[in-house]
């Protein structure tokens, strides 16, 4: 970030490589937190926290493609609740049902991610309140679905994702599923949004809407493919999250302001234009390593909520200084 | 770019009287029912009181996010702010009549601190509105939740007497909002601070070349915007005797105050709109929730479908705008 | 005239970190005077104004009002020193009545309230002053009025803050002819009041017509002052300066101008009437008028951006009906908005994503985005290193660019596609001297290459001395066309639609 505040970079200061102060943060939370707890250190430490850190890492790079193309999705939590509910009342312990049921929720969230975007785009209403009311909604689909309190349990089959390791590897010896899941969704997305066209007319749409559309951008077509983009990485963090905790009907809420505090500890340009899904999924890292510390050190579950207000607010103030460092 | 056709002609601008129109098919729409289903008794004036009082909470909290709109800010925290100030309304009060007046002199120090951090970090630190106050939300909905975790303190049956207490058939709380709509008005229609927010709201820059201290203006609407909720926590605690950490984020009343302004034809850029409309909205809303109940819906449905609704009605505004949105 | 002018601005300096706005200018202005203040687009005129009025701060030089020296540091403390300044760009608010934008930031109170009455009664008087007080009521809204009703709360706003110096900057560019004749009538009497008006324009009309003084800016200088008013051709020569030849390229011979690539007939919207056009390859056409006059609507309506309600329009011949930019672009158009900034940029991406976007826009979505059938990296930087585009590196966000460099760039994206019509809009405003001569013959290769450019502009010298062909709009309708012998009086006398007026 230093390199770009400079108004006419140098030849000699544009080959330094611009690290992006989240990758630092990240590697000094998880000194801390080995310095505090050493067992960390050990294969089943971290690869613990990996897994637990998965849902929330691929929700926010998924989040990151709609702030990236200048809105906000609020409703990825409840998504997140629909699918983990939807599946256990599908479900009814029944091992083979996982085959239908995952592609099926994947639709579903597709479905929702469509209307999203045909709402913000046609519609003009506000991305905030579009989400929040889809939110509302899914909320109460999925209470209604489960009639208030949830019944079926979700298969083994289903929970592999987000349960299940493989054990006795030489050198980590143990390697959870869902972290092989961070690793192939995190490299599809960054591929998405750093090396295709696609990616590209996003950053434009978010950078100046206007203009895109100028320029030939088909910009309702890529703000709504945002939604769903966001929509799906949503439902794919519901079945693991699904995995790794169970079934509960508020299992959801709150990733959807964790999502945008991990995009924006990422770097992640609110109302669009910049973003990096690699920083992102850091962002996802620093928070759920800031969590584990907070835990460390005997703090209560609401401490939380908390720091992440205070980190929201303190990255996005510490953007605005940095680009009115930089003038213009 | 400034090309523009040379004459204008002075047209009907359907969205100056959207609300009223909003507002006598609702109206027109619950009667239907009314008489379709054949439940005339519901069409009393006892029922007419009825109707608006269930409104309370979200007519005060409404009226501060009037506020807070008009100047081209918005307010997600009033939720949070609304569970603490209940809180704090029943655990200080605590069943003593003797210490109503400290508490409701804490709620408003509460209300009046919060409206000038969220002022603050969005005029001198130049954060996003939105994310400011979604994060001043979450730091009191921690603070709050690591006290507190269940319903705390209770409220003396004298102080219950603001939710309760009537003239007549009205109740107290019921002018009580009308009252505060009134002062709002009069602030917005004739004061100087009033004149300031619908200039700050309508173009910043003009407003700062005008000699108008324009972050002092945001930052006195956010002070009143949080008042406001703060108010709303006081009612709120007296209407359910206690107060408890997650009654502000179950009446939504974030997104229902913000999706009422709107429908009440205040525009969410600034500048434009005002009290009577917010009023006209939340009286809109109160009657989609009657026509619920006498359609007899059931509670999770009424839940999806209100959701629907608020983000129909501000498409309702929102489709005609030119302006791209976020 | 008294001996101590009213403002006096010596030696003023100006750079901004990629051109030099103003050297060494002076300019004073005393009571009782209008000093008409004329130069080209970007001479500098407008840079000078806001120093005057605490927009911007000189790097050196002074600022004088009534002979004391003054710093001002906000817009503030020069509207307080009796400095009224009236923008081209409007500083009202739509929402708000006329009283209320009259008295923005001032409102009269009693007992603390807002004194409404006195409000209204005093913008009564004030737009009684100048004769608008039948068309334009104290409480109608703002947005309710039309340009040229908007233009007079302006001034009188101006004039509600007995301001001792009033800068008016080409106040007339959205007025008619009887609106231009209220508002010159104003200007007198304000003169005999005692006020100081700085008027800037380029119109020599206006200048004969109004002026006590002249001073001519050119390239951020003082070309030329006078304190009588000139003969118009003194000040037009003072103006344009260089030698034209070498500024514009040579005009197309009969020869290079092709067959009609884009036509146009009876077409019409909301903003446009009657409109039949040609567009033929290799010929530039200018389009001259007024603000208002529907330039800007045409150029959109044949990019798809407003489409034409009404009439047809062929493409090499083949009736096309365009309802969107894309349809526009996939059918060989291309076009530079005038409003670079909120229009075209993309401040956050770099130099080469802006010249690669529309390339990627209509390649496959999945297809690197390192190459694709249009261009790809290599292709995009021969493009930008054949237009000039002086950047650190392609890897460069576009923010950092010069105004002139992001025009080139702009232009490359449309290169890639190679489009048969490429529609320029205002396209050298806010570019400085040199940059601008190479943006026209930009302009004029690619029509040597056979496309047909289209060049909307509101700076007549630029119209006269780049275009082969001129088309002038009025009103929404197309008002006549002339060869690119045409003389700036001509001109405008069929943007005005007045007769026998003498520039």
């Amino acid at each position: 970030m230093s390199a770009q505040s400079l108004p006419q970079p140098t030849a000699a200061t544009r080959r330094l490589p611009r690290i992006n102060p989240v990758y630092v943060l990240v590697v000094a939370l998880i000194l801390a937190i080995i310095v505090m707890n050493p067992a960390f250190g050990e294969p089943t430490g971290y690869m613990n926290f990996l897994k637990r850190v998965t849902a929330l890492a691929i929700l926010s790079a998924g989040a990151l493609y709609v702030i990236v193309s200048g809105g906000f999705d609020l409703s990825v939590g409840s998504i997140m609740t629909l699918t983990v509910i939807g599946s256990s009342m599908l479900a009814s312990n029944d091992p083979n049902s996982t085959y239908w049921i995952i592609p099926l929720m994947l639709g579903i969230g597709a479905v929702i991610g469509l209307i999203n975007g045909l709402v913000v785009s046609y519609l003009k209403v506000p991305s905030l309140i579009a989400t929040l009311g889809m939110m509302i909604t899914l909320n109460g689909v999925a209470f209604m679905w489960s009639g208030g309190a949830p019944r079926g349990y979700l298969p083994d089959t289903f929970r592999f994702f987000g349960r299940y390791n493989i054990t006795d590897i030489p050198v980590i010896s143990l390697l959870p599923i869902a972290v092989i899941c961070l690793v192939v969704f995190g490299v599809i997305l960054w591929w998405g949004m750093h090396r295709t066209n696609f990616g590209r007319m996003l950053h434009a749409v978010g950078d100046n809407q206007q203009a895109a559309r100028l320029a030939g951008v088909p910009v309702e077509r890529v703000r709504i493919s945002a939604f769903v983009v966001s929509a799906l990485t949503a439902v794919l963090a519901g079945v693991i999250l699904g995995g790794r905790a169970g079934v509960s009907v508020d299992i959801g809420s709150g990733f959807e302001l964790q999502a945008i505090t991990a995009a924006v500890i990422g770097g992640a340009q609110l109302l669009g234009g910049r973003g990096s899904v690699p920083a992102t999924i850091a962002g996802a890292l620093a928070l759920e390593a800031i969590f584990t510390l907070l835990n460390l050190l005997g703090l209560a579950q609401p401490v939380r909520l908390v720091v992440q207000g205070l980190i929201l607010i303190g990255a996005v103030a510490f953007a605005t200084y940095q680009r009115k460092r930089a003038g213009r | 770019m400034t090309d523009t056709p040379l004459s204008t002609p002075r047209r009907f601008r359907f969205e100056r009287h959207a609300s009223t129109i909003l507002l006598v098919s609702a109206v027109a729409l619950y009667i239907a029912l009314i008489i379709i289903m054949g439940q005339t008794r519901f069409l009393t004036l006892e029922n007419l009181v009825a109707i608006l009082g269930r409104s309370i909470t979200l007519g005060i909290t409404a009226i501060g996010q009037t506020f807070a709109i008009l100047v081209a800010s918005i307010d997600l925290s009033v939720a949070s702010l609304i569970s603490a100030s209940a809180v704090v309304t029943s655990v200080v009060m605590n069943g003593d009549p003797a210490m109503m007046l400290p508490a409701v002199l804490a709620v408003l120090a509460l209300g009046a601190v919060v409206g000038l951090a969220n002022g603050l970090v969005i005029t001198k630190l130049e954060v996003n509105p939105l994310i400011a106050t979604l994060g001043m939300s979450l730091i009191i909905q921690g603070v709050l939740s690591y006290y507190y975790n269940n319903f705390a303190g209770n409220v003396p049956v004298e102080f219950q007497v603001f939710a309760y207490g009537t003239v007549g058939i009205v109740p107290f709380s019921l002018m009580f909002m009308f009252v505060l709509a009134g002062c709002a008005w009069f602030v917005l229609r004739f004061s100087r601070f009033g004149s300031d927010v619908y200039s700050v709201g309508g173009n910043k820059d003009a407003a700062r070349l005008a000699g108008i201290k324009t972050d002092r203006v945001v930052i006195g609407a956010h002070v009143i915007c949080s008042l406001c909720a703060a108010i709303a926590g006081i009612y709120l605690a007296s209407r359910l005797r206690s107060g408890a950490p997650w009654i502000g984020a179950e009446g939504v009343y974030d997104l229902e105050s913000i999706a009422v302004v709107v429908i009440g034809g205040t525009v969410l850029a600034g500048g434009r709109g005002g009290i009577w409309g917010t009023i006209a909205g939340v009286i809109i809303f109160s009657l989609i929730d009657s026509i619920f109940n006498v359609a007899g819906v059931d509670a999770f449905v009424k839940q999806v479908l209100r959701g629907i609704i608020i983000v129909a009605a501000v498409a309702f505004y929102a489709a005609r705008s030119k302006r791209p949105v976020a | 005239m008294s001996d101590v002018p009213t403002i006096e601005m010596r030696g003023i300096s100006k750079s901004f970190p990629a051109v030099k706005a103003l050297r060494g200018v002076s300019f004073t202005c005393s009571k009782g005077e209008v000093h008409a203040l004329c130069g080209e687009n970007g001479a500098g005129k407008s840079t000078l104004i806001k120093i005057l009025s605490g927009v911007y701060r000189p790097d050196s030089g002074e600022v004088l009002i009534d002979g004391q020296e003054q710093h001002f540091k906000h817009p503030q403390e020069a509207l307080l020193a009796g400095i009224s300044v009236i923008y081209q760009e409007f500083s009202l608010l739509p929402e708000r009545t006329v009283a209320q934008n009259l008295f923005l930031g001032r409102e009269p109170t009693k007992n603390g309230l807002i004194d409404n009455k006195a409000m209204v009664a005093e913008t009564q008087r004030v737009l009684g002053l100048f004769g608008v007080r039948h068309r334009i009521e104290p409480e109608t809204l703002v947005a309710d009025l039309d340009v040229a009703s908007q233009q007079m709360v302006e001034i009188a706003k101006a004039i509600s803050l007995n301001a001792k110096v009033i800068v008016m900057d080409e106040p007339t560019a959205a007025l008619n002819e009887a609106e231009c004749e209220v508002l010159f009538s104003l200007v007198d009497q304000l003169r005999a009041s005692g006020t100081a008006i700085v008027y800037i324009t380029h119109r020599m009309r206006e200048v004969t017509r109004l002026a006590n003084r002249v001073t001519v800016i050119k390239d951020g200088e003082v070309t030329a002052s006078f304190d009588h008013v000139p003969a118009p051709d003194v000040i037009v020569r003072a103006m344009v300066g260089r030698d034209i030849s070498e500024y514009y390229p040579e005009p197309a011979t009969a020869s290079e101008i092709g067959p009609v690539v884009l036509s146009v007939s009876g077409g019409g919207n909301a903003a446009l009437r009657d409109i039949n056009l040609e567009l033929r390859s290799g010929e530039i056409v200018g389009f001259a008028g007024l603000q208002g006059a529907g330039r800007t609507p045409l150029a959109m309506a044949l990019f798809g951006a407003a489409p034409f309600t009404s009439g047809t329009m062929t493409l090499d011949g083949k009736a096309v009906h365009l309802t969107s930019p894309r349809d526009a672009i996939r059918a060989g158009i291309g076009m530079l908005p005038g409003d670079r900034k909120a229009q075209a940029l993309f401040l956050m991406q770099s130099v080469r994503d802006n010249g690669m976007l529309t390339a990627r826009s209509f390649a496959g979505i999945f297809g690197g985005h390192r190459a694709n059938r249009f261009t790809d990296l290599n292709g995009m930087n021969a493009l930008l290193d054949q237009m000039k585009v002086r950047a650190p590196s392609y890897e460069q966000e576009m923010r950092f660019l010069s105004g002139g460099n992001q025009q080139k760039a702009i232009v490359a994206r449309w290169l890639a596609l190679r489009p048969k019509v490429l529609i320029f809009i205002e396209p050298t405003r806010g570019i400085d001297v040199d940059a601008k001569a190479s943006i026209y013959h930009l302009m004029r290769d690619l029509a040597r290459a056979g496309t047909a450019v289209m060049m909307v502009s509101s700076d007549l010298p630029e119209i006269l001395g780049a275009s082969d062909r001129i088309v002038v709009m009025r009103e929404g309708r197309i008002a006549g066309e002339f060869g690119r012998s045409a003389t700036e009086a001509e001109l405008m006398l069929a943007a005005t639609g007045e007769t026998g007026v003498a520039a």
